[in-house]
């Protein structure tokens, strides 16, 4: 039985500007800029974090084990949401969400909180000092940062059985959802002399199965650190995608992502088709190929390309949602929408490109790249070309490119709006911004799984919170409503 | 007048041609050409002036 999919994605988005052109000191001016607009004081509680879990269940003494920072900047917004400094990036982590719709509306209110931040930041620094910010996943330089989704999965699914069954889907699922590229930067991209990519990510992943995330990037990260009962739930983590700035593809990567999870769970490995022979060479060579004509030799010595693999999962995901209905994932209409929308890209891209530009970033992107080039007769190595693919990304109003090009809306500004104040109410994150909303001054620490209070006397006091589908509107609202401090609450929760 | 409304103008005024005959594929093509023209001068507004030096500054560290 497939668990309910919780799901979110964090972002780290691109930086540049600031005082002495220091990414970190211009990121954690950024994250302080929001938390000092009133929006935040609390910081994030670092119990619990395990990034060098290895799912595998091997420790590998050789790997690059992810560091945690706990000196920079970190809050926890009312949303739910983390905001922080990681590396040299600001990252909104969005709060946890129970389907793909809301999820990629807190997506787009993590954009929207960037925005806002960098409004405030930028009122205080000089104008030659202006920060900007990008929501994408390479500099064009040969650095990458990442756009990472997580999904609730059921313990008792053997790691295995994720890496044989979504390998095909990650490795394909670029061409409805890649966010496109000018050229390329690392070493085999740059022999190959693309003009033009699917993928910002694609040629910076080296192994099909690992747990680092800055080098030797693996198509499926083992990351073990569920942020929950680690006995009934998995978070698998998923570093292999790319930031989109269309709404809708954000919402079919979610959702198409959540289904092939939920038929894993239903149904086992088997039904999935055979994953390529060399699965890095198959998503660096798709990633390479805008005619979405290059196939690639698979375990079943079939040859598939990546509008085959895609096919072939959007049947088995439609025949799941047939048979079994989608609730594990959403609603019968959300669930509906997602089918209707990946197949409508998935047909596009390959027949009718133009007609999915307002949904696809890469068709998108590639539309005006070529229409530049051919306006003024460019060559492929004109900075003009690779301009316009970072300013798509630009997310200054009065500069980006994503918001010129028509991309449809699946949540209106006003939505965003609320979006950023208001947490999710179905998961856990509900509890915890509603903490943050209520209870400010007596909280000295929040995380995915707990809260602590500090109510003046005694030691702190930690909240846990180990099922996402817990602590949600439905089971809170009520006691929040009753409780006016910090003191009342906790003396409810022990009563 | 603004980008909106001289965006809408020149729509208004290409629609309200007398329609060429041509097949339907062609006036659709010749729309989508139009559409795309404008967002080009659009873009031609917005993009750094200096795409070279633009380009060549935004480096990042890596992350994740």
């Amino acid at each position: 039985m497939p668990v309910a999919k919780v799901l979110g994605i964090e972002t780290e988005y691109g930086i540049a500007g600031g005082p002495d052109l220091d990414p970190i000191v211009a990121s954690s001016i950024i994250v302080n800029a929001y938390a000092q607009e009133g929006h935040t004081r609390i910081n994030w509680d670092f119990e619990g974090e395990t990034p060098e879990m290895d799912a595998r269940g091997l420790a590998n003494l050789t790997a690059f084990a992810p560091v945690v920072e706990t000196h920079l900047a970190n809050t926890v917004l009312t949303n739910g949401a983390r905001l922080y400094v990681d590396h040299a990036h600001p990252e909104y982590s969005s709060p946890e969400c129970r389907t793909p719709l809301e999820a990629t509306l807190y997506d787009v209110a993590g954009e929207e909180v960037m925005r806002r931040a960098l409004r405030v930041a930028n009122q205080s620094l000089d104008v030659g000092q202006a920060i900007t910010l990008y929501k994408n996943n390479s500099d064009g330089k040969g650095n990458s940062y990442g756009t990472h989704e997580n999904y609730l999965v059921a313990r008792d699914v053997e790691f295995l059985h994720i890496v044989r069954a979504m390998v095909p889907h990650f490795v394909s699922r670029q061409i409805v959802i890649g966010a496109g590229k000018v050229a390329a930067e690392t070493e085999s991209g740059i022999d190959a002399d693309p003009a033009f990519q699917l993928s910002q990510r694609a040629e910076f992943f080296e192994e099909v199965v690992g747990l680092e995330t800055t080098l030797k990037r693996p198509i499926v990260n083992t990351r073990d650190e569920p942020h929950a009962d680690a006995e009934r739930f998995r978070r698998l983590h998923v570093i292999i995608g790319d930031a989109n700035m269309s709404q809708v593809a954000t919402f079919v990567k979610l959702g198409s992502t959540a289904l092939l999870l939920a038929v894993l769970e239903e149904h086992g490995p088997s039904c999935f088709p055979a994953s390529p022979r060399q699965p890095v060479g198959a998503v660096r060579s798709f990633a390479l190929d805008p005619t979405l004509r290059h196939a690639v030799l698979c375990e079943d010595d079939q040859q598939r390309t990546a509008w085959d693999f895609q096919d072939q999962l959007w049947h088995l995901a439609e025949g799941y949602v047939a048979s079994h209905g989608g609730e594990a994932v959403a609603g019968p209409d959300e669930v509906a929408l997602i089918l209707a929308q990946w197949r409508e890209m998935l047909d596009g891209v390959r027949d009718d490109p133009v007609s999915v530009s307002d949904r696809v970033d890469w068709v998108a992107k590639l539309r005006i790249i070529d229409g530049y080039r051919e306006r003024y007769q460019l060559s492929q190595g004109d900075a003009r070309l690779r301009a316009i693919d970072l300013q798509y990304h630009d997310l200054r109003p009065e500069r980006s490119l994503a918001q010129r090009v028509g991309l449809r809306e699946l949540h209106p500004i006003e939505q965003v709006r609320e979006a950023i104040h208001n947490p999710p109410e179905t998961t856990r994150a509900y509890f915890r911004g509603q903490c943050v909303e209520r209870y400010a001054d007596q909280i000295v620490a929040a995380n995915w799984d707990s809260v602590v209070f500090d109510l003046g006397e005694g030691p702190l006091r930690r909240v846990p919170m180990l099922d996402p589908l817990r602590g949600t509107r439905a089971l809170t609202a009520d006691l929040l409503e009753t409780c006016p401090t910090a003191d009342d609450l906790l003396e409810a929760l022990n009563r | 007048m603004s980008e909106q409304e001289r965006i809408q103008k020149q729509r208004a005024e290409r629609t309200s041609e007398p329609a060429p005959a041509v097949s339907v594929d062609a006036t659709k093509g010749d729309q989508l050409k139009a559409d795309l023209d404008d967002l080009l001068d659009e873009i031609d507004e917005v993009l750094e002036e200096n795409a070279e030096e633009f380009v060549r500054n935004y480096v990042q560290k890596g992350g994740e």
